[in-house]
């Protein structure tokens, strides 16, 4: 099997912290790759940085055999790989309608046939064309989710970076963008890399998972693994404790 | 048990440009010292009725009811001045967000203090004592240190933890939580909520939690309010929550994904016009 994303020794430093500290993470192509962890564990500076986004300080990352340098990504490197954020209230443009965002990274990366595309791509995530002149502020939190993820898919990338795609939605609404996440992964062979603090909702989509704390990978392990219980870490077991939710003493 | 608060026919409508919105449309409960949950999604009006429980509805929204009475005193026609000695005192109301609820130019315990005093006539000292033992109470370890933290340096659990120190100190007979702790890391939830928990069971008091997460409520709760557009669509005991009857309720409780379920798709909502009927 072909490796997808390779990333190894990786450190992100703000100053005198490090957000990543030496992290190595090997995502198979065509592999639902999870990475868990609390807030700070630098499970999302890790996604941002195979995007980027973050100031990397040592290591190296390849992505489909090609090395990064630095912070400078080249439009193929976006046409292959592209990320869907947490919060879909922040990412999308309020002031530009659904189908000028979905034409933005067409006409950047000098792809025709817009029409087609765009209709198709609203089509795929279960929005009809009734959404295309649309406002942000006109659609509910899930449906700007499903833009988000529209606007990733446009491009025909081979791998997504997904950074809590559900955690700002309702617990129906998150089905239903679970569902069409696994359905484009399906039908485009995709490769995901997902970042959650739920590990339901980790272990429903991810095949491998790593867990983080404080900068680090603690563990690795199958999804499988740890529906079975077979841990390894203290960190691990804490986390499902606390995903099994409330308990009185 | 007698009633500490008894809702009938609880309305709520704000006025737009575009017409009236109902938030809430006619929801009846009676709570007595016990955990009432609210479950619903956004939207659903479960934070609306939370709020006008407490009188924080917006000033341009209409807040109607049969009855909305707490303890003897009925909250509709309760003039602004005994609704101001309610609220904080005798009412309390968690909210969501630690960094939003919490005021970012005084010091958490300059905060606790001030309800304190604005309710009680005590002294300064003893203020500051009774400050310093609640946020013992809710398990921060060096209370005099937290004392003289600022919201912005202490992180989201901690803040929830000062909130709750604040909305108990001055003993309050009914609490509202409102999602407090959907805001925090999942291995922080159920820290906090266990101190809540303690603390809610020790003081006998009234407790109503609205949350969109049905199984955290239930594991919580002892009776359950799930509400769909405005409505209550179905009340229910936390324990029968598995023999709940509304397809909505059921859709809730199964749309989650369980960590060894092996369920692909996910089942999902299938809303039906006449739920909100």
């Amino acid at each position: 099997m072909t490796t997808a994303v390779s990333v190894q020794n990786l450190t992100v430093s703000y100053d005198d912290f490090k957000a990543l500290d030496a992290v190595g993470v090997d995502v198979a192509a065509g592999e639902s790759f999870g990475l868990v962890g609390e807030s700070g564990s630098g499970k999302s500076t890790l996604l941002r940085a195979v995007a980027g986004l973050a100031p990397v300080t040592e290591g190296t990352i390849r992505v489909e055999n090609r090395q990064l340098q630095g912070a400078r990504r080249d439009k193929a490197f976006y046409r292959s790989v592209q990320m869907v954020f947490q919060d879909p209230y922040g990412s999308l443009h309020p002031r530009q309608t659904v189908d000028r965002q979905l034409l933005e990274p067409l006409a950047i990366h000098g792809i025709g046939d817009g029409e087609r595309r765009i209709l198709k791509a609203l089509d795929e995530v279960g929005l009809g064309s009734g959404f295309r002149f649309r406002y942000p502020h006109q659609l509910s939190g899930g449906q700007r989710q499903r833009i988000a993820i529209a606007r990733a898919l446009i491009l025909e990338p081979s791998i997504l970076l997904l950074d809590e795609p559900t955690s700002a939605l309702d617990a129906s609404v998150q089905a239903e963008v679970l569902n069409l996440l696994e359905q484009v992964r399906r039908d485009r062979k995709l490769t995901f890399i997902m970042v959650s603090h739920d590990l339901g909702v980790v272990t429903h989509m991810c095949d491998r998972l790593a867990v983080m704390q404080n900068g680090r990978v603690v563990e690795r392990l199958s999804s499988a693994d740890l529906v079975a219980g077979r841990i390894g870490e203290d960190y691990t077991r804490n986390l499902m404790v606390a995903s099994k939710g409330f308990r009185r003493g | 048990m007698s009633a500490l608060l008894t809702v009938t026919d609880l309305r709520v409508r704000f006025p737009t440009r575009t017409g009236v919105v109902e938030a809430v449309r006619g929801v009846s409960f009676t709570l007595g010292r016990e955990r009432l949950g609210i479950v619903g999604e956004s939207g659903s009006g479960k934070s609306q009725t939370g709020r006008a429980i407490m009188g924080l509805t917006p000033p341009h929204a209409e807040v109607t009811a049969k009855t909305l009475s707490f303890g003897d005193i009925d909250l509709i026609s309760a003039p602004p001045k005994v609704r101001r000695d309610l609220r904080g005192k005798r009412i309390a109301m968690i909210l969501q967000d630690p960094k939003y609820s919490l005021n970012p130019v005084m010091s958490i315990g300059r905060q606790i203090v001030e309800t304190l005093r604005r309710h009680e006539s005590v002294s300064r000292s003893e203020a500051r004592e009774r400050a310093l033992d609640m946020l013992a109470a809710v398990q921060i370890r060096d209370p005099a240190r937290v004392f003289d933290l600022y919201p912005h340096e202490v992180s989201g659990g901690m803040g929830q933890r000062a909130m709750i120190a604040m909305m108990l100190v001055a003993g309050p007979e009914l609490l509202i939580a409102d999602e407090p702790t959907s805001a925090l890391d999942v291995t922080v939830q159920l820290e906090v909520l266990s101190i809540l928990d303690k603390l809610v069971a020790d003081r006998g008091m009234g407790l109503i939690f609205v949350s969109h997460d049905l199984r955290l409520v239930s594991s919580f709760c002892d009776r359950v309010l799930v509400m769909y557009a405005g409505k209550i669509v179905e009340e229910i005991a936390a324990s029968d929550l598995a023999s709940a009857k509304h397809p909505y309720t059921q859709g809730l409780l199964n749309c989650m994904p369980v960590i060894g379920a092996d369920r692909h798709p996910l089942p999902v909502l299938d809303r039906k016009p006449e739920w909100a009927l």
